[in-house]
């Protein structure tokens, strides 16, 4: 009806911002007050303490629980071993699905893709703890499947412990390093590809000077997810571990006990990620997660 | 960019190998549900679909996943109406803070899990009283809205502001304009977004330790328990299997509306 | 028409609040256990915890949600012949929802999350729970069974307070020295290959991974060490906890993996990537149903125990089916039920007659005084050292947590 559209330049036409508003309010409140709300009290839990005999968080100012955390070694070598395993984890995650994306971007027949994207997919619906699971089988050290196809040669399997720990890891997050990757190089426009072909660079420049710049946002948003979710995982230690520990399961253990203690801990996973989610923002990756 | 035979002959090994790591893990979980052997040894002893018998009918199965759907099916609901509601807001205004939004919303998923977990139960239980399904819900959804935002501000971006403006030109107001053209293009962005929420919500165990009240369980939450139990591990192996084999459906949806979704795009 | 418009949008948040209603109120009861405010002081006020429920106890509520052990609470799911719940949860009406943990220190944080009716709490978490106001006193006249419990389990510093029992003894048990059979081919009798730094099975020792391990420690030092002066293992000083600490970072060497969750450690030994260790009656029977090759002895150096109790949750709105299970579960028949699956010695004196081995009660040495005397029962450490002495301080347990924790990372 056109006779009335100047009428239909209502109230919400003519305040974009209420509409902002009307279109942030539930969501923000949501984000702010439930989670970011949540957080703050976590680590204004950290600066508490507990009484020793009850157990119960004492609401007096403290910097006990990170100086603890700073001096004992035993904790500090903790971090260290945590980021180490998160940093081995996202590299072999990247050797492995750069080129395994680049096969299935570039490579292979145009029709094979939605099968091959499905392929990565599924195993995602496989629950994480069965996954795990089934690697404790594999990494047995003597009635494993690894054991029972290494013995024979003369060698010893990783069994439990830090190997153990990383390649789990590496294989649970290996699909949130290929799926951005993929969609990056599919993106990829073949025009440029051409252009540069024309101006006489062979595949392995193309490769280094045009594909991989631009794929770089990709990357760092795979490297997001494989980082932070090594970074805070206590799971996959509790169970192809052996006695090694990550930085997840000093919090896990000790947020029973002590939950000042716990939430100090808790804090450095986090400053390291924000710092991380910050450093990258300028690189567009967050646009790719 | 032109690669050798040689080159590309070697990528598709490296490809193989690839899906084979992928794959060995999850097929000797199928073949675990099927071994007579209780415990983890290697290689089966023997074959038997005793197990798949006893899942079906197993009651702590059957309630984990009848709890599992529900809470994945209220978060994901939530997550798609806010998430849909913060994309629109991103993607379609300027304001000041945009920045800092868009950082926070992807907090829940690019913080670990634990931290997000402690710090929602230390709410729950200091402020709320307890943990209830609704606390599990909630925890769920602030994660999964993260997903949805992703995919449907991908589109939108996609989309660009020139069909919204035409819809305009054409006169419709602003919520005929949502209602016939935006939403209609963002469907399947809102589909694809909606089936990963429900996926991460459905497979995801640290948080829920946390947030889940007494006496509910998951299917996460299940298997943890029962992970190790003798009698009870040969049924965990039952119900992962099962569960590969069911996700075909939401990955075959999910690519068969991604297709729609190449030629929906071109609109540009 | 602006009004349709904003009718409309006040339409769509109606429903999405009614979705969300929708969603929460299925299910979930959600009772609002205690959660434990902030108490100061480490000074035991009056007796704690509220008054007792005086009764009578009158129709059951529905459900009891009940936090136990594993083993303590079965219901068929893990051996359909066994299972003491169901005959229950017929004639009371009261539906078991049970949770396990793995150690103590689970069971108090679940405790204090709220939602829980009764608690089996061993004396690592019963005074934690009593000071942190989270359970109330017993009403020992409202359950008829606490009569025929041993007496020497009544009343202990553990589960009472100034004469006020706070729960009802469920039985008690040793931690065990146990290996795998293929893998250690003369019997054991002692701790000293657990933790001695030559020990033959180095990378396939398991430990208990609680705090509470450190009494362990603590034990084997009364023997090898006795120049320490270690009376109690619960009451350390700083130079006696500092001993126990190094014993067990030299043990760290040796250990394969530590051990909570008891079926990780059923299927460690059975598979045999763990050969000997500490460990449970209820683990070492379980994993021989499995085809397991286990012993399993009490070390001659004393080992720590436990001797658990039930305790009711402060401001239970189930209080009814709480004291009905409590009741129940030390009955003279439940009782030898839990007591032959779990391996450990009964509370209920007339349980000796109703066990299905006429010789469980001797084996498990249920009557016999002496046999426990060099069974350390979990308690909780506190600074005023549980041993009577004056002249030092002990380590309390927040340390003890925050040792072990340090030594696992």
């Amino acid at each position: 009806m056109t006779t009335t559209t100047a009428t239909h330049r209502g109230f919400w036409y003519r305040h974009p911002g209420l509409r902002l508003g009307g279109l942030l309010t539930a969501p923000m409140a949501w984000l702010v007050v439930v989670y970011l709300g949540s957080l703050a009290a976590l680590f204004l839990t950290a600066f508490y303490q507990i009484d020793d005999f009850t157990g119960q968080v004492v609401k007096t100012f403290t910097l006990k629980n990170f100086t603890t955390l700073f001096t004992t070694s035993a904790y500090y070598e903790s971090v260290f071993r945590t980021i180490s395993i998160a940093l081995l984890v996202t590299v072999l995650c990247l050797v492995i699905a750069l080129p395994l994306a680049f096969f299935m971007a570039r490579v292979a027949p145009r029709h094979w893709r939605p099968l091959m994207v499905a392929l990565v997919l599924t195993p995602l619906w496989a629950s994480y703890l069965v996954k795990v699971y089934a690697w404790r089988a594999m990494l047995q050290p003597e009635s494993g499947v690894l054991a029972w196809f290494l013995n024979p040669l003369g060698l010893d399997g990783p069994g439990y412990g830090y190997l153990g720990i990383v390649i789990t890891l590496t294989y649970l997050w290996l699909p949130y390093m290929i799926l951005p990757i993929y969609a990056g190089l599919t993106r990829l426009p073949d025009s440029m590809l051409d252009a540069s072909a024309d101006l006489g660079a062979h595949s392995g420049r193309t490769f280094r000077s045009v594909v991989v710049p631009l794929i770089f946002p990709s990357v760092v948003a795979g490297s997001i997810f494989t980082f932070s979710l090594s970074l805070g995982d206590y799971i996959t230690a509790q169970i192809v571990g052996g006695k090694v520990t990550m930085l997840g399961n000093v919090v896990q253990q000790t947020y029973v006990t002590n939950l000042p203690f716990a939430a100090a801990v808790a804090t450095l996973p986090v400053v390291i990620i924000v710092l991380y989610l910050l450093a990258v923002r300028k690189s567009g990756a967050l646009e790719n997660v | 960019m032109t690669l050798s035979r040689g080159t590309k002959i070697l990528l598709g090994l490296f490809a193989l190998l690839a899906g084979a790591f992928i794959y060995v893990p999850l097929g000797i979980i199928l073949i675990n549900s099927f071994s007579v052997d209780k415990s983890l040894t290697w290689p089966p002893s023997g074959f038997t679909t005793e197990w798949w018998g006893k899942a079906a009918v197993n009651p702590g199965v059957r309630e984990a996943l009848t709890t599992s759907i529900i809470v994945a099916l209220c978060a994901t609901a939530i997550a798609i109406v806010l998430g849909l509601l913060i994309a629109l807001a991103i993607s379609r205004y300027r304001f000041f803070g945009r920045e800092s939004i868009s950082l926070l919303i992807v907090l829940p998923i690019a913080l670990p899990g634990i931290v997000t977990g402690i710090a929602l139960n230390n709410v729950f239980t200091s402020y709320l009283g307890g943990l209830t399904l609704i606390t599990l819900i909630v925890a769920h959804a602030t994660f999964c809205m993260v997903v949805v935002y992703n995919n449907v501000l991908a589109r939108l971006r996609r989309m660009g502001g020139s069909v919204e403006e035409a819809s305009a030109d054409l006169g419709a107001g602003g919520w005929t304009t949502f209602r016939l053209v935006t939403f209609p293009l963002m469907k399947s962005a809102i589909v694809a977004g909606g089936l990963l929420a429900f996926g991460l919500s459905f497979d995801e165990i640290i948080v829920t330790t946390f947030t889940a009240g007494p006496g509910i369980t998951t299917l996460p939450i299940w298997i943890y328990q029962n992970l190790f139990r003798p009698n009870q591990a040969p049924i965990v192996n039952v119900v992962a299997a099962a569960l590969v084999i069911v996700s075909v459906i939401p990955i075959y949806i999910a690519q068969k509306f991604g297709d729609d979704d190449e030629r929906a795009g071109g609109v540009i | 028409m602006q009004t349709t418009r904003l009718l409309k949008i006040a339409a769509v948040s109606a429903s999405a609040m009614l979705l969300v209603a929708a969603c929460g109120g299925s299910s979930g009861s959600s009772s609002s256990g205690a959660s434990g405010s902030a108490s100061e002081g480490a000074a035991a006020p009056e007796t704690p915890g509220g008054a007792a429920f005086a009764g009578p106890v009158g129709e059951g509520e529905g459900q009891v949600n009940v936090l136990a052990w594993p083993g303590y609470v079965e219901n068929g799911t893990t051996d359909p012949a066994v299972d003491w719940v169901s005959g229950f949860e017929k004639e009371t009406g009261c539906k078991v929802n049970v949770k396990t943990f793995g150690t103590s220190d689970e069971a108090v944080k679940l405790v204090q999350g709220g939602g829980w009716d009764v608690v089996s709490a061993s004396g690592d978490a019963t005074l934690r729970l009593i000071y942190g106001d989270n359970v109330q006193p017993l009403n020992a006249d409202l359950v008829p069974n606490y009569a025929d419990v041993f007496e020497d389990l009544k009343l202990q510093s553990f589960n009472s307070v100034n004469g006020v029992p706070f729960g009802v003894p469920h039985g008690r048990g040793a931690n065990l020295l146990m290996w795998n059979t293929d893998k250690v081919t003369t019997p054991l009798d002692s701790w000293a290959v657990t933790f001695d730094a030559d020990s033959p099975y180095k990378g396939a020792v398991t430990a208990y991974d609680s705090p509470i391990f450190i009494a362990d420690a603590a034990v084997y030092l009364m023997a090898t060490q006795p120049e320490l002066g270690i009376t109690d293992p619960y009451s350390l000083d700083k130079t006696q906890f500092d001993a126990a600490i190094a014993l067990l970072e030299q043990q760290k060497e040796l250990v394969g993996e530590y051990w909570s969750d008891y079926t990780k450690a059923i299927q460690a030994f059975n598979s045999g990537t763990t050969a000997v260790g500490t460990s449970w009656q209820v683990i070492a029977n379980l994993a021989k149903a499995e085809g397991g090759k286990i012993e399993a002895v009490k070390a001659k150096e004393g080992a720590t125990g436990w001797s658990d109790t039930w305790m009711i949750t402060k401001d239970t709105p189930n209080i009814n089916c709480a004291y009905k299970w409590v009741n129940h579960i030390v009955s003279p028949e439940a009782n030898a039920a839990v007591a032959e699956w779990f391996g450990e010695a009964p509370a209920n004196a007339k349980s000796c007659e109703l066990t299905a081995d006429k010789d469980h009660c001797a084996t498990f040495h249920a009557g016999e005084a002496d046999y426990w005397t060099d069974v350390y029962y979990w308690n909780t450490p506190t600074t005023a050292c549980l041993d009577g002495r004056t002249d030092v301080q002990c380590i309390p347990y927040s340390e003890w947590g925050t040792a072990w924790s340090a030594l696992r990372s």
